[in-house]
């Protein structure tokens, strides 16, 4: 089993220009239907499925994501 | 292990890094201009010389990018970013200097300083974004448009016989004998901003050798002057950008 990761996204900062979205190899992101202050449909989490690649985190053009992983000797 | 627990300072392998403020950029959306200043500031971090590094502003799309560094920086007339740059080298050898240049800046009326400035062999690193474009004042020609590419001062695509070829800047900048390392990379997808990132912190280092100009081009997009989704220009920059500007080390350092 794929070490488990997870995201934290600064909404605020957020364009929504959905470039993450094509980097997710699991496909964990989609753009909300609400917007930030900003008037942007920012970008949530929407399943668990989350290995902490950081690859949405790398391709941000506004450094939004934050990304976490377990440690591979914790878990499983 | 359940989700509310991943999320704890051990496990943290992503965070912005501190080299960058926490201004929110004014780029528009998918601007790879971000990518590329974030980079810079990671490689910056990653070497621990935030407080020897000085930082060389352009003008154009980028010219606010003193907001976003926390390096020293300082901004330049447009185009002669180099000349600063090598001002501040000369004064300071022990610092790292960089500057951040787009191609209007860089290879339009900066031509003269920046083959100058690595002509010389000045000491400095200078980071190219090229989107093919002039972004900021509204998607006018640049000299790095593409044959054929349509521009709000093209609008029937780029005629060679009356607008003259686009120039490879990267390319010519690496047949001077000043220059040290020279490459092309991309931010447009993750393994290309790994690579690039590793060119750019590389470029840094070979700073304190002082053998000469490092010059990293970063072939960028440019959403809102190619009135595309910023999912689209890059594709459109895969596919049109990069046959004629491919990416990769033009010139290595000699082992």
């Amino acid at each position: 089993m794929a070490r488990k990761g997870d995201i934290v996204i600064n909404i605020e900062r957020c364009k929504g220009c959905e470039v993450c979205l094509s980097a997710c190899p699991h496909e964990v992101l989609a753009l909300s239907k609400e917007v930030n202050s900003k008037g942007y449909h920012y970008v949530v989490k929407v399943n668990s499925e989350c290995t902490g690649c950081a690859n949405c985190a790398i391709v941000c053009p506004d450094a939004v994501i934050t990304v976490y992983r377990e440690k591979a000797t914790s878990g499983q | 292990m359940s989700e509310n627990n991943i999320i704890c300072h051990d496990n943290l392998v992503y965070d912005k890094t501190r080299v960058m403020t926490d201004k929110v950029l004014h780029y528009c959306p998918g601007c790879g201009h971000g990518t590329a200043h974030r980079i810079l500031a990671e490689a910056i971090d990653e070497l621990g010389i935030q407080g020897e590094t000085i930082g060389v502003a352009p003008v154009g799309c980028s010219v606010l990018a003193y907001y976003y560094f926390d390096v020293d920086m300082q901004e330049a007339a447009h185009g002669r970013a180099p000349a600063v740059a090598t001002g501040i080298r000369r004064v300071m050898p022990e610092k790292y200097v960089f500057t951040y240049q787009g191609d209007g800046d860089l290879a339009a009326i900066g031509t003269a300083e920046t083959i100058h400035a690595c002509n010389r062999g000045e000491n400095i690193l200078i980071v190219f974004i090229n989107n093919g474009i002039y972004g900021m004042t509204g998607g006018q020609m640049a000299p790095t448009t593409l044959p054929g590419m349509k521009s709000s001062t093209s609008p029937r695509g780029r005629d060679t016989s009356t607008m003259g070829n686009p120039l490879k800047m990267t390319e010519l900048v690496a047949q001077l004998p000043g220059t040290y390392f020279v490459t092309r990379q991309a931010v447009h997808a993750p393994a290309n901003v790994r690579k690039a990132k590793r060119a750019i912190k590389k470029a840094l280092d070979y700073q304190k050798l002082n053998k000469g100009t490092c010059f990293v081009e970063i072939v960028s997009n440019c959403p809102s002057g190619w009135k595309m989704t910023p999912t689209q220009s890059n594709k459109w920059m895969e596919e049109n950008m990069f046959p004629f500007y491919p990416l990769g080390d033009i010139k290595v350092p000699e082992k």
